[in-house]
This record gives C-alpha cells, sequence and structure tokens, in this order.
C-alpha cells in the first residue's frame, strides 16, 4: 500500500480553486458586491428602525403563528436582548440569516423542483447535497476567503451552502408525496405543467416544503455564528471574540441572546405549514 | 362514440419482444416468465355508442383501471387503437391531448380526488379554470352544478368537512362543470357505505336520464354493472371475456369464469318480468264456459285462470271455486265470475320491484304490454328458478 504515491487532492484543490479564482474571480466579486449592498442595507435597515416598531412586528408574528405563550416569551426574551446591550448585534444576525434563508429558497425550491420532476437531476443533486451536508463548514470557510474576502459576504455564502440542503431535500420529498391520484386528475382535466405545479402539487407540498425552510432558518443562524470566524461580526462575532480573550461572561450573554433569537425564529416558523 | 380496437398495454422496458409473443397467442404468465414484462391490457376491443353507460368490471388485477386510463392516455397504450369520434387518442399531440381532456372528457376517481386547499366551489370550478374561463363565469357554471348533485350550500366548506359521499358528489360536480360529453368514472362508489353506494347509484341514473353523457364505468361489483350499464364488458387478467346487455351476461354467460362469477349475484336487479315470466299457454275466453274451464284447471293443478277476449286483451281472472259455482247453476257465461283485481305489470320491470307484490298476491301476477294484451304470468315458481340462476321460466310453464 506504501509504496502507492499519496494522491495529491490538496494540491488539485489548491490549482482548482486557484483556476477558479483566477477565471471566475471578476464575477464572483461584482456577485460579493451585489450580495453585500443587500445584507448590508437590511442590517442598516434593522438597525435604523426603532427597537419598539421592531419588537411589535415580531411579537404580533410569533402570538398569530404560535400562540399567546410564545408572544408572552418574546416581549420578555427581546427585552432581555435589548437590556443587555446586544440589540444591534443581533439585528446584524437577524439580517444575516433573512439573507441567506432567502436566497436558500431563490436557488433551492427551483433545485427541488428539478429533482422531482426529472430523475437524472435528481441523481447529479442528491450526493452534492450529501457533499454539502457532511464536509465540515470550516473545509469551506476558508477558500470563501479568496472570492469574497473577510465579511458578512462569505458569511452568508458558506451560510447559504450549508443550510440550503433541506430547502432542496423537502421540496424534491414534498412534491413527490403529492398523492397519485391528485397528478392524474390534474392530468386527466387537460392541466398543462405550471398549471399542475401552481394549482396542484406546490399548494400539497406547502407544509413539507415548510419544514425545509425551518430547517433552513435553524441552520443558518448557527452557521452565521459559526462565520464570525470570518469576519460575519453579530452576535457571532461577540461569542467569537470572548473566546479569544477567554472573556466568558460576555460569551454566555452572546449565547443566551443566540438561544432566544433561535427558539423565536423556530416556533415562528415551524407552525407556518400547519395554518391554512 | 369511442371505438377501442385491439388495444394492448404491455408494462416493462422492452415490450416489443413481449408484444410479439402476445400476437402469437402466448399466455400472460408465460409472457412475463420470458420477457419480464407484464401484460396490463390484453388486446381489448368494444365500442361505446354515445349517451350509453358502458360498465367495465372485473376483480382487482384484471386491468379494468388500466384500460380505462389508456382512454384519456393516462397510461400509454402499447398497442392498439382508441377512435373518438375517429380521432386517435394514441397518436395525439400533446396539445391535442391537452385540448380532449380540457374539453371532451372528464374523470371521476376511486378516492374522490378532492384538492384539500381549495373550497367546494373552486375545486368543483378546477376544469373550468384550467380552460382560462374567467373568474366570475366559472364560479357560476361551478354553483350550477353543484346544485344539480344537491351541495347547495356547501360552496364555501372544504373537502375535509364532508362525508365520503358528499365529496364523490362534488367529483362528479367537477367532472360536470366542463360540459364533457364523456365521464370516465374509476370505480367511484367503491369506497362509499353500501346504503349511500345505492343512492348514488340511483342519482347517477338520474343524472344520466337527464344529461346523456358518454359514460364508461368501472366497478369490481356485479351488482352495480348490471343495475347503471348499458352494456357491460367483463375483464379477466387483462382481457375482455364477454360484452352484452346485464341479461345477456346473467342469463347466457360466455365461460365458466362468467357463469362463477354471476352466481353469486342479486339477479332480481337485472332480471325483468319478460325474462322469468310464464307464456300464458292455459286461458279462457268468455265464451268457453265453465266446464271447460274447470276440466282445465283440474288437468294442470291450476286454481285460478286468466280470460282473454278475442283479441289477446286481458280481461281477469276466474277461480276454481267460482266456476264450480257456476257449472252447479247450469250458467254458460263466465261473465259474472270474472274477477279484475290481479297484479300487472309491463315486461320491462325489474324483478326487484315485483318480489314484493308476489309475497302477497294469490293470483299469478299478468304481465301486459302497452296494448293490455297478456304477454305472461308471472308464478312464484318461475320467479324463483330465475333468482336461483335456471336459464328463466319462458318454455317450461
Amino acid at each position: 500500500m506504501d509504496r502507492i504515491p499519496k494522491i495529491p487532492l490538496a494540491e488539485w484543490t489548491d490549482n482548482f480553486i486557484a483556476y477558479l479564482q483566477s477565471n471566475f474571480g471578476a464575477s464572483t466579486q461584482a456577485f460579493a458586491e451585489g450580495l453585500e449592498g443587500f445584507i448590508k442595507g437590511l442590517q442598516g435597515l434593522l438597525i435604523a428602525a426603532p427597537a419598539e416598531l421592531i419588537l411589535i412586528i415580531i411579537v404580533l408574528l410569533a402570538w398569530r403563528l404560535a400562540g399567546k405563550k410564545m408572544a408572552v416569551f418574546s416581549v420578555l426574551g427581546l427585552f432581555f436582548i435589548y437590556n443587555l446591550g446586544l440589540w444591534s448585534v443581533t439585528m446584524e444576525t437577524i439580517a444575516m440569516v433573512i439573507s441567506a434563508v432567502l436566497l436558500c429558497m431563490l436557488i433551492g425550491i427551483p433545485l427541488g423542483i428539478l429533482g422531482a420532476k426529472n430523475n437524472t437531476a435528481h441523481r447529479i443533486i442528491m450526493p452534492i447535497l450529501d457533499f454539502m451536508q457532511t464536509l465540515p463548514a470550516f473545509v469551506y470557510l476558508l477558500p470563501a476567503i479568496p472570492f469574497f474576502g473577510l465579511g458578512v459576504v462569505p458569511g452568508v455564502i458558506t451560510t447559504i451552502i450549508f443550510a440550503m440542503p433541506p430547502v432542496i431535500r423537502l421540496t424534491d420529498l414534498g412534491l413527490k408525496q403529492v398523492p397519485e391520484e391528485l397528478i392524474e386528475l390534474g392530468k386527466s382535466f387537460g392541466s398543462t405543467f405550471w398549471q399542475m405545479l401552481v394549482k396542484i402539487e406546490l399548494p400539497l407540498a406547502r407544509s413539507t416544503m415548510l419544514a425545509g425552510i425551518n430547517q433552513c432558518i435553524m441552520l443558518s443562524l448557527s452557521m452565521v455564528v459559526i462565520a464570525s470566524m470570518i469576519g460575519a461580526k453579530g452576535l457571532g462575532g461577540i461569542v467569537w471574540r470572548a473566546i479569544q480573550t477567554l472573556n466568558m461572561g460576555t460569551g454566555f450573554e452572546a449565547g443566551v441572546a443566540i438561544v432566544i433569537i433561535a427558539i423565536i425564529l423556530d416556533r415562528i416558523t415551524q407552525n407556518l405549514g400547519t395554518k391554512k | 362514440m369511442i371505438e377501442v380496437k385491439n388495444l394492448t398495454k404491455i408494462y416493462g422496458h422492452n415490450t416489443d419482444a413481449a408484444l410479439a409473443m402476445l400476437k402469437k397467442g402466448v399466455p400472460n404468465q408465460e409472457i412475463k416468465d420470458k420477457t419480464k414484462q407484464v401484460v396490463g391490457v390484453r388486446d381489448a376491443s368494444f365500442t361505446v355508442e354515445n349517451g350509453e353507460t358502458f360498465v367495465i368490471m372485473g376483480l382487482s388485477g384484471s386491468g379494468k383501471s388500466t384500460l380505462l386510463r389508456c382512454i384519456n392516455r393516462l397510461i400509454k397504450a402499447s398497442a392498439g387503437q382508441i377512435l373518438i369520434d375517429g380521432v386517435d387518442v394514441l397518436t395525439m399531440a400533446p396539445k391535442e391531448l391537452e385540448e380532449l381532456r380540457k374539453r371532451k372528457m372528464a374523470m371521476v376517481f376511486q378516492r374522490f380526488a378532492l384538492l384539500p386547499h381549495r373550497n367546494i366551489l373552486d375545486n368543483v370550478a378546477y376544469g373550468l379554470e384550467v380552460q382560462g374561463v374567467k373568474i366570475e363565469e366559472r364560479q357560476a357554471k361551478a354553483r350550477e352544478v353543484i346544485e344539480m348533485v344537491g351541495l347547495s350550500g356547501w360552496e364555501d366548506s372544504y373537502p375535509e368537512n364532508l362525508s365520503g359521499g358528499m365529496q364523490q358528489r362534488v367529483g362528479i360536480a367537477r367532472a360536470l362543470a366542463t360540459e364533457p360529453d364523456i365521464l370516465l368514472m374509476d370505480e367511484p362508489f367503491s369506497a362509499l357505505d353500501p346504503l349511500i353506494r345505492q343512492d348514488m347509484q340511483d342519482e347517477l341514473i338520474d343524472i344520466q336520464e337527464k344529461l346523456q353523457k358518454t359514460i364508461i364505468f368501472i366497478t369490481h361489483d356485479l351488482d352495480e354493472a348490471l343495475k347503471i350499464g348499458d352494456h357491460i364488458a367483463l375483464m379477466k387478467d387483462g382481457e375482455i371475456v364477454q360484452i352484452g346487455s346485464p341479461e345477456d351476461i346473467l342469463l347466457s354467460p360466455a365461460s365458466d369464469y362468467v357463469a362463477r362469477f354471476v352466481e353469486n349475484v342479486n339477479r332480481s336487479l337485472a332480471l325483468t318480468a319478460a325474462s322469468v315470466m310464464v307464456r300464458p299457454r292455459y286461458v279462457v275466453h268468455p265464451k268457453d264456459g265453465p266446464r271447460t274451464s274447470l276440466n282445465f284447471m283440474e288437468k294442470h293443478g291450476l286454481s285460478t285462470l286468466f280470460v282473454l277476449d278475442r283479441t289477446g286483451k286481458l280481461k281477469g281472472y276466474i277461480s276454481a271455486e267460482d266456476a264450480a259455482e257456476l257449472a252447479a247453476k247450469g250458467i254458460k257465461d263466465l261473465a259474472d265470475i270474472i274477477q279484475d283485481d290481479m297484479p300487472t305489470t309491463n315486461p320491462n320491470t325489474p324483478l326487484a320491484d315485483l318480489l314484493d307484490v308476489m309475497a302477497y298476491t294469490k293470483v299469478p301476477i299478468a304481465v301486459i304490454d302497452e296494448d293490455q294484451r297478456l304477454q305472461g304470468t308471472l308464478v312464484r315458481g318461475s320467479v324463483i328458478a330465475g333468482l336461483a340462476g335456471g336459464r328463466g321460466g319462458i318454455n317450461n310453464g
């Protein structure tokens, strides 16, 4: 076994990334700038908006979608975060999560539809998703830097890679679970491909797809925190700095804020699928 | 008119070899063993006339649902032709096929296939929506058919709030909303309770009388087939083993398989008075007189006799006691003792409707045509023989 020379996978990877960078660097740069504008804009908006307004919006959402108890929890939780002085970093984190989730849906839902409709596409997409989900996040956290630099953009991009698989998978699954008789119904009345999709398949796949989006939100939140290592800031940034300076108290405060946001986001989006 | 010619469906990836074997008459099982291809429908041919209800019946796995789905090409047949008003469905371009499904035919499903995210009104309007009909227009039409199936007031409810029977009414309304010529019904009442099933069958018959659609109806229930079918095709192992009217199937089964199938059926639904009546061989005319009548009755062991006038019209009946009394008095004319309170029926009445009368009458039921002429009589023996599966009682009275 030892006689076989080491397969130079590391060199290949380096070469491949260098190749991508020299050939696609310009376009990724343009994309990164656009994305950065969007994220920064959203962050600015959330930070500039009065905290009371955002609190009211979140509490109303929690009340409508998750019930009274959750509304009370949201009031207390958000007030606690504000009190700790973590409000604007929390908004930074939420803006990143929203950006990542929107992009995940924008890319993931069409890919999920493609996978459900086309067997070849399905066979290509699924192993890539396995790869995306099992590859340790740190491994692609670093290559993101040469393409997108340090900051929120590589953070959000790596978050998208990490959080998109459930959107694709559950869109694909939801569409495949539509009962055969309802597919026959659509066809037997002469529905076109788009009519089938919009009037029958997507509405019936809705709750499964929303479960995927809920997972995507939770994964995004966890990844946005990790992405602070490459300068994504937000609540994760506080935690990262606290680790480096062994400042356990502030680290714990930011950690609690992350948990509160996670619970609120989870409960609100969990119930989306069950409402008519 | 729908003409299905030599329709064959073989499931599998390599159907050519299987098709060639099938043409040579190799049995399904052997084809499966040798080519791994499964025969779904085997060389089926039949014609459905406009406005008739054509029932395809068979047990599960007999290929009846596959055959139905070949007609609107939900399943693409491997060989043969399906001509709808002369145009072959199998060779249609995708757009033509879509158009055919939109305008000309509609399907009703076994498990109703209602869209859970739409209310009843929008479920019924689905076909029109697909056609691109404007919202006011399609909702007005939907309301109209909802009323026809007796569901007015439920327009805003969701399918989950309706019972099975009501859900299938919605399914039927949806199929009628596009005003198709052809209805494909895939075991529409199989999932319903027996009592509701019967109501729905009766209603389908009513609707059909009004609208005169061409219906292809799938069922595994022979009673249902006999009740609603103008013609019935019986399928076994993908093949049609007999096509005929309900009475043909009951009275002259083409094979042992069909015979065994019809053995346990409720024959009273399909048999009519005409098919079990006894020819009126023993009748008298008023001028025959009581003595002749009495002799006749004694000789053949009868207690009553029908009396006809010269043109064969039924005048009534006489009993043996009355005739004996009359004879004792020496009166020659029967006119005084003719009674006319016997039950009568026309030849097309289903036996099911007559069993009640049969149970209480002392006199045989007289089967008469529109001109009051006696066509036959129904006596208990022949009715029971008919119900039991004997070949009617036409000549053994």
